[in-house]
């Protein structure tokens, strides 16, 4: 494993499409759900164990070779805003494409093959992970703390929220990232001996209905 | 079993290949940047008018927070409304066409997929500061828009848009005598700032420099397929 690869792969500035959504966020803001510091960490800490946990198995799974369609189907059974589908399917094309020029494999490639427009983003990050060199618990914990960070960098733009106050949310929450990671590469672990359908399927029906609403606006920074 | 299967066996285009993943050659890409309300989006429809009846085209747009410029070119029917695509930014125009241009590549791909083949995309940027450029991985050449109304010292002032753009074009010049604006003086800057890279003075109210631009854009295509 090399741990430079796990870093690229977290980095914020990996070009893979994530800064143009905010993981609800802008939705939430709208809604005067987020107001500031202490808002962003409740709803990080939603995320985390809804959103986070979930994709974090999904992509814990992918390492450890469950079939990507399976996964992917998974995903889509767990995600009902259609709006949210599109975002994850956008995503993991986005993901593919950078991860492709970055670790060139067959494997990469026939994944996006199999899927031209694009894999559901945490089932892609998995074989993303695994042609990395990355294992399991690095692709858990990427998808994990991603399900927050990009949620606070939107933040931070959303209310010009002191960027400091946001940094400070998410490392307050790193010890329940570590531990959502644990559950998710156990999560993914069963999926190997029971199939698909022992991932977790956590749900936050307000990150869905928001995105519904999200998508419906003329106005809008982020694209999800 | 097909024997030739290639156009199923090769995955998606990743960045800025000449050749489409069928062997094609893709279309000219020209990113249009500049600073807000200098006129890109009227830019790009003055080009398309020019162009249209001669070349195979399509549009990008990259709204900060709406769909306003895609629009823009709808209502003025430009172009056919499959012809035209609006990416969404994240509060950061500069990012998605120079530092993350993932979703903009798969908007000038989807574009060619799903219109057929087309001779050139013009993808403009939101409206930005002076340092935004377009990635070489996103165009093949970048047209970089100021106006005289935003003040005769951008061309002295420099930065990457102005420096380095393969075209500079200079906009609303009807207006120069409104806001004292000399525009002598920009063009000696300009030239200046960059040598031998060339400058365009345009009016769309007048008309003047539109073919100049267009002229430019046909050297660029004659060039890409040459």
């Amino acid at each position: 494993m090399s741990r430079a690869a796990l870093l690229m792969l977290a980095d914020g500035r990996f070009p893979a499409g994530g800064h143009a959504h905010s993981g609800g966020a802008e939705a939430a803001v709208k809604a005067g759900r987020i107001t500031g510091a202490a808002d962003l960490e409740e709803f990080c800490r939603g995320r985390l164990h809804t959103a986070g946990l979930v994709a974090a198995s999904l992509a814990a799974a992918a390492v450890l070779r469950v079939p990507v369609r399976e996964l992917d189907a998974a995903a889509d059974a767990r995600t009902p805003s259609p709006a949210l589908r599109v975002a994850a399917r956008k995503l993991g094309r986005q993901l593919m494409r950078a991860a492709r020029a970055a670790w060139p494999s067959q494997e990469l490639d026939a994944v996006a093959r199999e899927f031209p427009k694009g894999a559901h983003q945490p089932v892609v990050l998995g074989v993303v992970a695994r042609a990395a060199g990355l294992g399991a618990s690095d692709a858990a914990h990427c998808a994990v703390y991603e399900s927050v960070s990009g949620a606070a960098g939107a933040v931070v733009r959303l209310l010009s929220l002191d960027p400091f106050d946001a940094s400070g949310v998410l490392a307050r929450l790193a010890p329940e990232v570590d531990r959502v990671a644990d559950l998710a590469v156990e999560a993914g672990r069963g999926a190997v001996v029971e199939g698909v359908g022992a991932l977790p399927a956590a749900s936050a029906p307000l990150l869905e209905i928001g995105a519904e609403v999200h998508a419906g606006w003329g106005v809008r920074l982020f694209a999800s | 079993m097909h024997l030739d299967h290639t156009h199923d066996t090769t995955p998606a285009a990743l960045g800025a290949d000449a050749r489409r993943p069928d062997g094609a050659r893709r279309a000219l890409r020209i990113g249009l940047g500049g600073p807000v309300g200098s006129g890109k989006t009227a830019t790009v429809a003055a080009l398309c008018r020019a162009l249209r009846e001669e070349l195979s085209l399509a549009v990008v747009t990259n709204d900060i927070y709406t769909c306003e410029d895609a629009e823009f070119l709808l209502r003025e029917a430009v172009l056919p409304p499959e012809r035209i695509t609006a990416v969404e930014t994240g509060a950061c125009p500069h990012t998605a066409i120079r530092d993350d241009i993932s979703a903009n590549l798969e908007a000038v791909e989807d574009l060619e997929d799903e219109v057929g083949p087309l001779d050139l995309i013009l993808v403009e940027s939101g409206g930005d500061n002076l340092t935004a450029t377009f990635s070489k991985g996103l165009v093949d050449a970048q047209i970089f828009v100021i106006d005289v109304a935003g003040g005769d010292d951008i061309p002295r002032k420099g930065g990457p848009g102005v420096t380095t753009a393969d075209l500079l074009v200079v906009n609303k010049t009807d207006l120069a005598p409104y806001v004292g604006s000399d525009l002598d003086r920009m063009a000696a800057d300009a030239k200046a700032q960059r040598a031998e890279l060339p400058v365009v003075f345009q009016s769309l109210r007048t008309g003047s420099g539109v073919q100049d631009v267009a002229a430019w854009v046909r050297a660029q295509l004659a060039a890409w397929t040459a």
